[in-house]
């Protein structure tokens, strides 16, 4: 044990004294698994678009139509490698340099699950969302949520999530409040959201 | 003095209370909205109270919980007793690195530490890359004053301006706040894609996964967290939380009390280093600074409970009027005000207790139920108990300051404790403020111009 270490944890334990009170948890707020899933693809598509997030709903069948008359003619797409058939060309993330992902237009990617009272997209790091570096360069993220995915509230979303690959929570198109505290799209991230939500 | 300066202040002043008062104003309407909606508002400010006093009464087993669970993930945690020997470990892995520069995402704790003047002793450059605080750090003469929004006592006017002057130069950016907002991202862009080392602070680090959170809204965290080879996260021994599940309930708390909306636009969680994603290598500092100073102090210690969502801040009179810079901390406000001397111990602050009118209002407000109006009686108790036990210059002022303040008002904020249903700390309160007001010293000036005076104004 390093002695900073030690230091600290002796610090702490004297500050506490020898029985310091560990109080129980009240978790009396609405848990996961407590909220009807009724009505949760219109309420989860109301606030993603209070977000400044365009909203597309359509079918299965119908989702690589969507993307190509989102995109139109000419673009360079980046998608996860193994993604789905869009119809169109596409670069798969075989490990793009940061270079190369700037130089694409956009980029098209699956999330995990989605939350309807924030309007939230959780992306895992894998398959479905790519890897964080994917959605994060290109200017332009067109995100898929299957509508089975939408959970109603974020204790269901923590529920379902876990530690073992990095998540990215995604309310919304990159925005700042720091300028008279109004939400502006564009900063860093992404600063165009399409949401694709299929059923 | 010329008369000439001195107006120029006081006008830069009005300027900067209404900018304030302007945001302040929007932003606490906002947050009325966003928590009304949650009809379990106050079982989930219960949660968060209870979670973050277990986490404090059980630390040290939680800190070696997280130092386990990152370590098995690939990352490496450090130890930092106090702010030089947590810069002396970030420098320590820049040399390392062969790198001159750092990219950072807004981290109070790294600013409690200047962390980036130590870096830049050591030659090596830190440059901030959230919009507001490119706004501070691009003006030489500026500081925050707002634990969110730095730039709070900023309107777009004078961003448009400093930008034009600085990053934008030679350029017209026109009124649109997106027009300014592009400026920095055109300014950063390059940055981003090619220094070798994020710095970043952490709001949340989960003790049973080694999970690490970043709350944000730009997008430059996910810059920083994901594209650099090392990260380096600096996090505050209290941001410990027991439990993955612990999530559900602050990430329904931090952003409806913060930008008073449902969710930030991005937050980052990751957990030690992931193959083929992010960092090849992650830094975990957990820094005491003060902590178990603060932690020492039975009423004083749930000031380490803060999660930093500024919502005391917006709602607090005193702030709205002096502004985030008079706070002389990183950490304005009514945290500040109880946080401050706390950390830095009371000699080195003993005013700031006093920067309050005892209102109530940010109790209300604060999602982890942190009881700031009884916090700053119980310093002031302390404050004046220790410097009489002195008997200095100091503690003679010192009484006259607490004289002034044992007025009418503060017996009528008592008795609005009273109304607010915690009766006993009214009538603690009370007694201490009896004694006070039965000092000989009169007042030997008002908090107001005690407060220009040290602020060194007037
Ligand atoms: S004291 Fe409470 S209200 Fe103030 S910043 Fe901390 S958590 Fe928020």
């Amino acid at each position: 044990m390093s002695a900073a270490k030690a230091e600290i944890l002796t610090r702490i334990r004297d500050a506490l004294g020898p029985s310091p009170v560990v109080p129980e948890i009240p978790r009396g707020y609405r848990a996961a698994g407590s909220i009807a899933h009724d009505g949760v693809v219109e309420q989860f598509c109301a606030h993603v678009a209070e977000y400044r997030a365009t909203v597309h709903r359509v079918a299965d069948s119908e989702v690589a139509f969507a993307v190509r008359a989102i995109l139109g003619e000419g673009k360079r797409v980046g998608v996860p490698v193994g993604f789905r058939d869009l119809g169109m060309p596409v670069v798969e993330d075989h490990g793009l340099s940061v270079a190369e992902l700037d130089a694409l237009d956009a980029v098209v990617t699956g999330s995990a699950l989605a939350i309807a009272d924030t309007g939230t997209i959780a992306l895992v790091s894998g398959a479905a969302s790519g890897r964080r570096a994917l959605t994060l360069v290109p200017d332009h993220h067109i995100c898929l949520v299957a509508a089975s995915s939408i959970v109603p509230s974020v204790p269901d979303a923590v529920a379902a999530l876990g530690p073992d690959a990095p998540i990215t929570l995604v309310s919304g198109p990159s925005a700042t409040s720091d300028i008279e505290l109004d939400r502006v799209e564009g900063v860093h991230g992404p600063r165009v959201l399409d949401v694709i939500v299929f059923a | 003095m010329s008369f000439k300066t001195a107006a120029r202040e006081t006008l830069q002043d009005a300027q900067l209370r209404r900018n304030i008062g302007k945001a302040t104003t929007l932003i606490r309407e906002k947050r009325l909205r966003a928590v009304a909606e949650l009809p379990d508002w106050e079982r989930l400010r219960d949660a968060g109270e209870a979670i973050k006093a277990s986490a404090m009464a059980t630390l040290p087993e939680q800190l070696e919980r997280l130092e386990a669970a990152v370590t098995a993930a690939g990352g490496t945690v450090h130890w930092a007793r106090d702010g030089a020997e947590a810069n002396a470990i970030v420098a320590s892995i820049a040399k390392r690195v062969g790198t001159d520069e750092v990219i950072k995402v807004k981290s109070l704790a790294t600013d409690e530490i200047e962390l980036n003047e130590a870096l830049e002793a050591e030659g090596i450059h830190a440059l901030e890359t959230d919009l507001a605080e490119l706004i501070v750090q691009l003006n030489p003469d500026d500081k925050q004053s707002h634990i969110l929004v730095p730039a709070i006592h900023r309107n777009r006017a004078e961003i448009r301006a400093l930008f034009e002057q600085t990053i934008a130069r030679g350029q017209s950016l026109g009124n649109e706040a997106s027009a300014i907002a592009e400026a920095a991202r055109l300014h950063l862009r390059n940055k981003f894609l090619t220094v070798p080392m994020a710095v970043s602070g952490a709001n949340f680090g989960i003790a049973e996964t080694g999970t690490i959170g970043v709350v944000e809204s730009e997008g430059n965290g996910r810059m920083c967290l994901t594209l650099p080879r090392v990260l380096v996260t600096l996090m505050g021994i209290e941001k410990v939380l027991p439990s993955w599940q612990d999530l559900e309930v602050f990430l329904q708390l931090l952003p409806r009390s913060s930008t008073a909306e449902r969710m930030n636009p991005y937050t980052s969680l990751w957990t030690g280093v992931t193959p083929d994603d992010g960092p090849r290598e992650f830094h975990l500092i957990l820094l005491d600074g003060g902590r178990t100073q603060v932690l020492e102090d039975e009423v004083g210690r749930a000031a380490l409970h803060c999660i930093r969502c500024s919502a005391c801040l917006n709602v607090c009179p005193v702030y709205e009027r002096v502004g985030g810079q008079a706070y002389e901390s990183v950490y304005p406000g009514p945290i500040g005000a109880i946080l401050t001397p706390q950390l830095r111990g009371l000699d080195a602050a003993p005013s700031l207790p006093w920067a309050s009118t005892l209102c109530g209002a940010c109790y209300e407000v604060c999602p982890v139920k942190i009881d700031i109006p009884s916090i700053l009686i119980h310093l002031r108790g302390r404050v004046v108990r220790e410097e009489q036990s002195k008997l200095t210059p100091e503690a003679l002022a010192m009484k006259g300051m607490a004289a002034a303040f044992a007025t009418r008002r503060r017996y009528e904020a008592a008795q609005r404790l009273a109304r607010l249903g915690r009766g006993p700390l009214a009538k603690a309160a009370i007694p201490g403020w009896t004694a006070m007001r039965d000092l000989p010293e009169p007042p030997k000036e008002t908090f107001r111009d005690w407060w220009k005076r040290e602020r060194g104004e007037g």
